[in-house]
């Protein structure tokens, strides 16, 4: 008993933590235009690959760009798209899993077989393959990253649903009277919030992560644009002279991502959660 | 048994249908038309005429169905057509690259199973102790690495600071260190707390207690009994994380120069060559769906209880 609460203590101490930490990343990202001590993308040759000073505080790039501001617009683009991935493909996955479960039939059918099709995948070789269909770029990637990660929110959703129909509350709100949509809105969404907490936290830090591994490749988000995984692709020319311009950006990937992470974990044990593996297997 | 096998294979069949049928729609809804693009990489300037006598032999005037069919019938003859760019047999070109893939699959599945083993073996054993939260840093840190990114960090530290091993290339053992480490990693995190999770869950059961009981050194019955046991969820890691694994081919071939299947599909999503983009996504189901099957029927045979447990039921 009192190691339970030890550890449940621990696991709240760990997500404040965590959350401090991303609210300062989330801070720092939106205040970039503001705090970032130079224009990200404006070039000044005769500046290259400065050491640290006061006027450029992590140095310069190969084309005399101020790391510190690249590195803080980055944040911003790395957790903006991640945050529109996320919320896009859990809202398509909220209202076709959910409706999918609640109807059940051939819809449902439809649904798992499609889902399963999808799965079958190793879901960034999808995200590449639909890339390479598409064409390489940013909308194109939100596009491919987005139609592949739905289907494992519809899924958690219609799961949850499907437990949730049996329950008893359900059944007394309709026979109260409640509509369809009430009962769903009022009774069944509250009931699965916890568990699209712990897997957006785990989601974003993935998003992160396949970003900038897209950008990295070249297929992502194109230069000048000060993005993580590209600054490492354009830094990586100059591993042998100046390895610091891979060094931070990666650092950064690092940090945010491990912080999702734990933070999903601390929150999983917090909430009882299970988290899960399937998904984590597929990338 | 016999049916629990004959279920799993009948389970397969619809996932297989599913995931070809995806990756067919998929080339649907690509912009290239093949005719076009096949008589741009022969050097042919495409006249309305030529195209349409290419679209009959491609079999592009056929309705869908009949296509995926033709697909369908293709690929498992290994005819995925031929490339774009080269003008030569997809199948062909993959070949020449699946063994260096592979090796490089293999040797770091094989390194993060034998680093993993002790990791979350003593990991378990000494729960709470200054090695068990190391090992935990190291999951998080393994998990959460963003994949060139460590490549470059090797490359770094061993190439270009300490002089060891070469930065890129395939060749000589000294050549497959590197991106083997740099794909093992990952799998370590994941691998070592699994086995460190499922050390901790035997040591709970029962058995273990009647062992203690009656006097049988805790050595043996750590190492002879519970490892033994606690071993076999890894191989459903093993299956879960293949996906993985293929993916970080790709980018760790990419950064290593590696010359293998993974480079080529970026190659190919550069050049718009929807031929070989098409081979890798039907390739890359169909190993990941056969390696699961084979995993479980693996486990199955070193753990029959499975069987019993009615996991056939999904």
């Amino acid at each position: 008993m009192i190691a339970s609460i030890r550890t449940g203590l621990k696991s709240q101490k760990t997500a404040a933590i965590c959350a401090v930490v991303l609210a300062i990343l989330f801070l720092l990202s939106i205040l970039a235009p503001w705090i970032a001590p130079h224009d990200p993308i404006h070039v000044n040759l005769a500046l290259k690959l400065q050491s640290p000073s006061w006027d450029y505080p992590l140095g310069t790039d190969h084309l005399g760009r101020c790391n510190l501001s690249r590195l803080l617009y980055g944040s911003r683009i790395s957790l903006g798209f991640a945050s529109v991935i996320f919320i896009s493909s859990l809202l398509i996955g909220l209202v076709i899993g959910t409706f999918s479960g609640y109807r059940g039939g051939i819809t449902d059918q439809v649904l798992m077989r499609f889902s399963e099709g999808v799965m079958a995948f190793p879901s960034l070789v999808l995200v590449l393959g639909l890339v390479g269909i598409f064409g390489p770029g940013l909308p194109q990637v939100i596009l491919a990253m987005v139609m592949v990660q739905w289907v494992y929110y519809a899924r958690m959703f219609r799961g949850m649903v499907l437990s949730l129909r049996e329950k008893n509350f359900i059944a007394a709100a309709r026979i109260s009277g409640s509509s369809q949509w009430t009962i769903i809105r009022r009774h069944m969404i509250p009931n699965v919030l916890p568990p699209i907490v712990v897997m957006g936290t785990l989601e974003i830090g993935w998003a992160i992560m396949d970003i900038a591994a897209l950008s990295f490749l070249g297929l992502g988000i194109q230069p000048p644009s000060p993005e993580w995984g590209s600054m490492i692709h354009e830094g990586k020319s100059y591993i042998r002279s100046n390895p610091e311009l891979m060094l931070y950006p990666g650092m950064m990937i690092l940090i945010i991502v491990m912080t999702f992470n734990i933070l999903g974990e601390a929150l999983s044990e917090h909430f009882g959660v299970q988290r899960r593996y399937g998904k984590d297997g597929a990338r | 048994m016999g049916g629990f096998i004959g279920k799993r294979l009948l389970a397969v069949i619809p996932i297989f249908f599913f995931a070809t049928l995806l990756a067919f729609l998929l080339i649907q809804l690509s912009p290239v038309d093949p005719a076009e693009a096949y008589l741009t990489a022969a050097h042919i300037h495409p006249t309305e005429e030529l195209l349409e006598q290419k679209r009959h032999e491609f079999g592009l005037d056929q309705p869908l169905f009949v296509q995926y069919a033709q697909t369908i019938m293709k690929m498992c003859r290994l005819d995925f057509g031929t490339s774009y760019i080269s003008n030569e047999p997809v199948w062909q070109e993959i070949a020449l690259r699946m063994p260096a893939t592979l090796q490089l699959a293999f040797s770091s599945i094989a390194l993060a199973v034998i680093v993993s083993i002790p990791i979350g073996f003593l990991a378990a054993v000494y729960k709470n102790s200054v090695f068990d939260h190391l090992s935990r840093v190291l999951a998080y840190v393994g998990a959460s690495i963003p994949q060139f990114w460590l490549g470059y960090l090797l490359i770094y530290f061993f190439s270009v600071k300490l002089d060891l091993l070469p930065v890129q290339g395939r060749g000589s053992w000294a050549h497959l260190v590197l991106p083997s480490l740099t794909l093992a990693l990952g799998l370590i995190a994941i691998y070592s707390r699994l086995l460190r999770a499922s050390v901790l869950e035997q040591l709970q059961e029962p058995y273990v207690l009647y062992a203690r009981t009656r006097g049988i050194k805790e050595k043996i019955i750590l190492v002879k009994h519970v490892l033994k046991i606690a071993i076999s969820p890894m191989l459903t890691g093993l299956g879960m994380n293949l996906g993985k694994l293929l993916a970080g081919t790709i980018i760790t071939e990419e950064v290593f120069s590696w010359p293998g299947f993974g480079r080529y599909f970026i190659e190919a999503i550069f050049n718009r060559d929807i031929p070989v983009i098409q081979a890798y996504v039907l390739i890359s189901a169909c190993l990941f769906i056969v390696c699961n099957l084979i995993i479980d029927l693996l486990q199955m045979y070193l753990d029959p209880r499975i069987s019993w447990k009615g996991r056939s039921s999904h």
